[in-house]
């Protein structure tokens, strides 16, 4: 029993080295397929910047970059997470084992199966979104079911995780907000797996011939209901991710338990009927208005209620924590005087910063209804997707491996100088392309999906946008760089750290990562603690209001349409 | 471990500041942004209010091509350029990999604009200079009211993925003076 688990040296959890070894072959996986979007990326990034590759190559590799991010990484490391959450964090031995290799093993095996689908190039090129009538291979689709599943086993097996520890009274009273936040991510990801079975497995009996047709509008529909929740459970698992930095870069916790708690709820009921604003530019009539207003107004809005509640949470926490530690005078001294060499710290901040000022409000924007006639698969929403789960999601993961590279695989993280400098170099590149994006498409219309802005390949009907336009790209190019190399360096420390970061023992662990003690009880004068994060949310509010307005003048000098 | 809230939460009092802060949130996204849409219904000029029809995209194309021979009044890039009279419908299909046909209208007139794609998935976005971007399916017809406002050569994209070819899915809208 001795060698089957040990106590972190950090945080006191007892950890199970299955569960340890299971956290480490997801995470491995997840970076592994980091690099190949990073990779897919250069190619997505000349081809619009500057055209050098040929619109072919553009969509093959726009969907290895889609699905390898947007599905693969950030899926991989959360399922790393889930079993952080579900086995350490509650001190419990994962619920099969076993049956979470299986799970590993068929999600490495459909990726596998979908990314060489991908780059064997069927005649009919699939961008991300693979709406019928354009066809897949069989193994596209079944590869896609087969990750699908295994990420479902993953989260069934959290689920018994989280059991088991309730039964065996490993872990009692409430449970961790981080865990909490981590349950309601899971519950979504059963949803949303569910329903992207109702879309996957058609499409693969139509791919075989088993199944004539598919109606395309409904698929499209059906699809959303699985695409956007999906992007939700990235959410949950970012926010969670962010409250579990707060506490071990500053000892912060939030300043409300009930309210942080609610605000996870909120997503839970309201998110996937939300998800219609994937909808708001689709024939009315088929989808009418008032089905889209009540979807998309009040429905989404109290999910972004959630989000409005977690960005006042999160600072809070940070301030709660640093305040404790003596960093109390004036406004904003708690901010000022993190512990910016940590890259988890940088990390946290900048990852709440850009998500909330880039990818949230944008979100909101774009998902406005009569908004939409403008962003509507234009640049911009590649500028809103990109501050959330690039700037928001991505950048909480990387702060958060440079804990699980310590604690999990006990090595010391390579050229700690490089690693503060990482976040800054991938946040600060993925602003400035995410703020090109945005002015590219809401502005100038600039289209998604379209590798050839410079010649359209030779269409008779070609037409030169003005300069601005390619100013802009070139913004987006050179943050987009920065991004690759922040992207790169990452995965170099990762690499470097896994292979030859000095072993730590558990006296160095503890003297290096010790997790700032808060106050012992913060109790009611709780107030005092959180006023610079009253101010700054104060200051988002103000922005995101502005952007708002903004964007409803602009469509306002656009034509009058369904007037 | 502080990770975990020692007592029942639920109990705890919540701290004036993040009272204020959720209550200014409530107001300002669940209530206002929310109102909003519906305003916007009302005052606003643009709108996704229209009507949707089932068709078959042959009867679909066998109209649009009536309508484009009985109004053209030239020729461009192979397509018709078709000048219907002011404030009528006018009948636009999207296919792989173009938009047909081109069309003359007076600015400041009130058009009605059936849109449909014939095969697949298709975007129709008056992309430069922008004006707005809808969302086109096979076997749907697209009716909704526009106003084209200022005279101008107005070029379309296609700006959802069609297949290979679809970087050059063009088409064109010219506004002239009433
Ligand atoms: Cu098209």
């Amino acid at each position: 029993m001795a060698s089957e688990a040990r106590t972190c040296a950090v945080t006191g959890f007892r950890v199970y080295r299955q569960t340890e070894n299971l956290i480490k072959a997801n995470a491995v996986a997840a970076v592994v397929f980091l690099l190949i979007g990073g990779i897919a990326a250069v190619v997505v990034l000349l081809t619009r910047w500057l055209g050098l590759f040929a619109p072919r190559t553009f969509y093959q590799f726009i969907a290895l970059h889609g699905w390898s991010m947007l599905i693969f990484w950030i899926i991989f490391f959360e399922v790393a997470i889930l079993y952080f959450a579900g086995s350490v964090m509650l001190n419990a031995r994962l619920a099969g084992t076993r049956l979470a290799w299986g799970a590993f093993g068929l999600m490495a095996i459909g990726a596998a199966m979908v990314e060489a689908a991908i780059l064997r190039s069927p005649l009919n090129h699939l961008s991300f979104q693979p709406y019928p009538p354009l066809r897949g291979t069989w193994d596209f689709y079944l590869g896609t079911d087969l990750f699908a599943v295994g990420a479902l086993l993953a989260v069934a097996i959290f689920f018994a995780t989280v059991y088991r520890a309730r039964k065996e009274k490993a872990s009692q009273g409430p449970l961790p907000l981080v865990v909490y936040g981590a349950f309601v991510t899971a519950v979504l990801a059963v949803a949303t797996l569910l329903v992207g079975a109702m879309v996957f497995v058609p499409a693969f009996l139509w791919a075989v011939g088993l199944v004539p047709s598919l109606n395309p509008f409904v698929w499209k529909l059906v699809y959303w209901g699985y695409g956007h929740p999906s992007q939700q459970i990235n959410l949950g698992a970012t926010i969670s991710v962010w409250y579990l930095l707060a506490f071990l870069t500053v000892g912060g916790t939030t300043p409300s338990e009930k309210i942080s708690r609610f605000a996870f709820v909120l997503y839970l009921v309201a998110i996937n009927l939300g998800s219609a604003h994937h909808l708001q530019t689709e024939p009315s009539g088929a989808l009418s208005v008032g089905w889209k207003w009540i979807n998309t107004g009040y429905l989404m809005h109290l999910a972004v209620l959630g989000s409005m509640i977690h960005a006042f949470a999160v600072p809070g926490s940070v301030e709660i924590g640093q305040r404790a530690r003596g960093y109390d005078r004036g406004l904003f001294q708690w901010l000022a005087r993190g512990p910016w060499r940590n890259p988890a710290f940088s990390s946290l901040v900048l990852s709440v910063a850009l998500f909330g000022f880039l990818g949230g409000t944008t979100g909101v924007i774009a998902g406005t209804e009569q908004l939409n006639l403008k962003w509507h698969n234009t640049t911009a929403i590649m500028g809103h997707f990109h501050g959330v789960v690039v700037a928001g999601t991505t950048l909480a993961f990387m702060g958060l491996t440079y804990y699980v590279l310590p604690l999990i695989f006990r090595r010391r993280v390579v050229a700690p100088r490089l690693a503060a400098v990482q976040p800054w170099l991938f946040g600060i590149g993925v602003g400035l392309m995410v703020l090109a994006f945005l002015q590219l498409g809401v502005r100038f219309g600039l289209p998604r999906k379209q590798p050839d802005v410079f010649a359209f390949g030779r269409s008779p009907l070609a037409f030169r946008y003005p300069p601005e336009v390619f100013a802009l790209l070139t913004v987006a190019g050179v943050g987009g760089l920065l991004a690759l190399a922040g992207g790169a360096l990452f995965v170099a420390l990762v690499v470097g750290t896994v292979l030859g970061g000095r072993r730590l023992t558990d006296e160095e662990l503890r003297r290096e990562y010790a997790i700032p003690q808060p106050a012992s009880n913060p109790g009611h004068a709780r107030d005092v603690g959180v006023r610079g994060t009253f101010i700054l949310c104060l200051i988002f509010a103000a922005f995101f209001l502005a952007m708002y307005v903004a964007n409803y003048l602009n469509l306002a000098r656009a034509w009058p349409i369904g007037h | 471990m502080a990770v975990a809230p020692e007592r029942v939460y639920w109990h705890e009092r919540v701290s004036r500041l993040e009272r204020i802060w959720v209550a200014l949130a409530v107001v300002m996204v669940v209530v206002f942004f929310s109102a909003m849409m519906l305003v916007w219904h009302a005052v606003g000029r643009q709108n996704t209010e229209g009507r949707a029809f089932r068709v078959t995209p042959a009867a679909y194309r066998a109209q649009v091509e009536a309508f484009a021979r009985q109004y053209q009044v030239g020729e461009e890039a192979g397509r018709p350029v078709v000048e219907p009279p002011p404030g009528s419908d006018v009948y636009m299909y999207a296919t792989r990999f173009a938009f047909y046909p081109i069309l003359r209208l007076r600015a400041g007139e009130r058009y009605t604009l059936h849109i449909a794609s014939l095969d697949y998935l298709h975007g129709f976005s008056i992309a430069h200079p922008h004006q707005w971007n809808l969302q086109l399916y096979p076997g749907y017809e697209w009716v909704l009211p526009f106003t084209p406002t200022t005279p101008g050569v107005y070029n379309l994209a296609c700006n959802e993925f069609c297949g290979l070819g679809h970087e050059f899915m063009l088409g064109k809208i010219v506004v002239v003076e009433r």
